[in-house]
């Protein structure tokens, strides 16, 4: 049990230090790694909780694909940081407000869980026992089973709002040249076949 | 005290040495992948290759190893000390963490964790991010686009890449890398799933850089891309740390569709081999794949080589999610593989 407590408490406090860093590096590029770090940390706690498919999912989706994205967005913009700090009271009541309602769930859900014992655990239960299915099994059961409309629905207006972006931003320009393959690959002398001597030249 | 030893100071030496095991000899495939590299190409170029140090250019890899051990490290002042430093580290140890889930034969393998193929997948999809720093942290103009043509490069195959996984996971039902072996007993995958496996090998060869997607460190137009201002030993990291990847990726291939440590046939004279013998051959033969298409083929150009991810093997691969798990479903595959 003490390696799991010094994995544990390495992962959060390396987690928490990084997202204090994300808010107050001075560079971008390095606010985007260290969210990454942070993300990073999350998937060991997630391997510390047993639920190391979604620890994977974590690494797979938000670092490999989300966090490259950020950071190549970050990396290729020229802002200049220092005149959006300028705005940083303006936006402050916003902020602070949004945080108070994160605040104030997380503490409905400890209450709930102190004034009602039983209700973490019928809210944590998998809906097939977990000692019967591996884990991944029965989060496959729950997503692809039990509740596969409603995972269609998510799934359409991620779809939806992706074609809205292309769209968005799709334009066809005039006097494009493009590139055809087939008709390339077609042309009569665009290959010439040699019957070439082992170990020779052309 | 006994408790001590038992419960923490036995496992952990255990743990070192199987990772010294893995290592030492990964290490060692790496430089000789080097030369064999050189060996290869020079003969199909019908040249002679490294001959001079030792025998048959035996020593070839060792001398380049301290050439680079005991060139001096150059930091340049524009660049970003830290990223420029970690970069290097990064690619190198997520080359060889990877391992640690790889298994060599029938129960060889230091972590038999139940989502394998996950951490493999996770820890190559990270692989962007050390080329990304450097080109980044170099401050230079050719580092940095490097970079930045490995990152939308690296993004773009490893959407296809997991789709092949996916349906090679269909037809296995789990996760784990011993249970995808297993499942290849009677017919190895690559020939009921052989467009996937060309897919996935190509796929590979975009995400480790390699010919004829080394876009990246294109010498001709980037004069070697991301890595162009690095010298001596953190050049040397990236290097390894390149072809340790190579390493990885046939290994990948060879679990995922060659069976892993399988034999061909399971008759007399093949099953006298160990399985991590027939492993290591297959892996061999990948590499030599590898190489054989870095002499043969010329370079991509960057949107060809988009096109060709996004408009010919994203739409096969998610076609064959489909298919692979109408006909797995349809004919009960997954209890006959298991």
């Amino acid at each position: 049990m003490i390696i799991q407590s010094l994995a544990f408490y390495l992962f959060s406090i390396v987690t928490v230090a990084s997202a204090v860093m994300v808010i107050s590096a001075r560079n971008p590029v390095h606010s985007v790694l260290f969210l990454i770090l942070a993300f990073f940390n999350s998937a060991g706690l997630f391997v510390l909780l047993g639920a190391e498919f979604l620890a994977m999912i974590l690494v797979v989706v938000y670092v490999g694909a989300v966090a490259v994205l950020f950071m190549f967005v970050v990396m290729m913009l020229d802002i200049n940081f220092t005149a959006l700090r300028e705005g940083f009271l303006q936006y402050l009541p916003l902020g602070g407000l949004i945080g108070l309602v994160l605040l104030l769930e997380l503490a409905v859900i400890l209450g709930g869980w102190i004034i009602a014992p039983g209700a973490a655990e019928r809210a944590a239960a998998p809906t097939p026992a977990i000692d019967s299915v591996h884990n991944t099994e029965a989060l496959g059961q729950l997503i692809y089973t039990n509740y596969i409309y409603f995972f269609q629905a998510a799934g359409m207006v991620l779809l939806v709002a992706m074609i809205g972006a292309i769209v968005l931003t799709h334009r066809t320009r005039p006097g494009v040249r493009k590139q055809k393959i087939s008709e390339q690959v077609a042309r009569e002398d665009s290959i010439e076949m040699r019957d070439m001597p082992s170990g020779g030249g052309i | 005290m006994a408790e001590f030893w038992t419960g923490y100071a036995w496992p952990a030496i255990w743990i070192g040495l199987q990772v010294v095991a893995i290592i030492i000899p990964l290490l060692l495939c790496v430089a000789y992948l080097v030369y064999a590299e050189r060996k290869v190409i020079a003969a199909i170029h019908l040249r002679r290759g490294p001959n001079v140090v030792g025998p048959y250019g035996l020593l070839q890899p060792i001398a380049d190893g301290l050439k680079l051990f005991f060139k001096e490290t150059v930091i340049p002042t524009g660049a970003n000390r830290g990223v420029f430093i970690i970069a290097p580290v990064l690619t190198f140890t997520l080359a060889l963490i990877a391992w640690a889930v790889i298994p060599v034969g029938d129960g060889l393998v230091i972590a038999d964790i139940n989502v394998g193929i996950l951490y493999l997948f996770a820890i190559s999809s990270l692989g962007v991010y050390g080329i990304l720093m450097a080109g980044w942290a170099s401050n230079s103009k050719y580092a940095f686009l490097g970079g930045l043509r490995s990152a939308a490069q690296m993004v773009s195959y490893e959407v296809s890449m997991g789709f092949i996984i996916i349906s090679v996971l269909l037809v296995v039902g789990s996760l784990n890398l011993s249970d995808i072996v297993n499942a290849q007993r009677h017919v190895w995958f690559v020939i009921p799933l052989f467009p996937m496996a060309v897919i996935f090998f190509v796929s590979t060869l975009a995400e480790t850089n390699r010919h004829p997607f080394d876009l990246p460190e294109a010498e001709a137009e980037l004069v070697s891309g991301y890595n162009v201002e690095y010298s001596s030993m953190a050049f040397a990291l990236f290097f390894l740390g390149e072809y340790a990847n190579m390493i990885l990726m046939s290994a990948m291939t060879t679990i995922l569709f060659l069976g892993g440590w399988l034999p061909p046939f399971n008759v007399a004279p093949f099953t006298w081999i160990p399985g991590p013998i027939w492993f290591a051959a297959k892996i061999a033969f990948c590499l030599f794949i590898f190489l054989w298409v870095r002499a043969t083929f010329p370079r991509y150009r960057y949107d060809q080589l988009m096109r060709l991810g996004w408009k010919v093997f994203l739409p096969i691969s998610l076609a064959a999610v489909v298919i692979v798990g109408g006909v797995v479903l349809a004919f009960d595959i997954q209890s006959l593989v298991k």
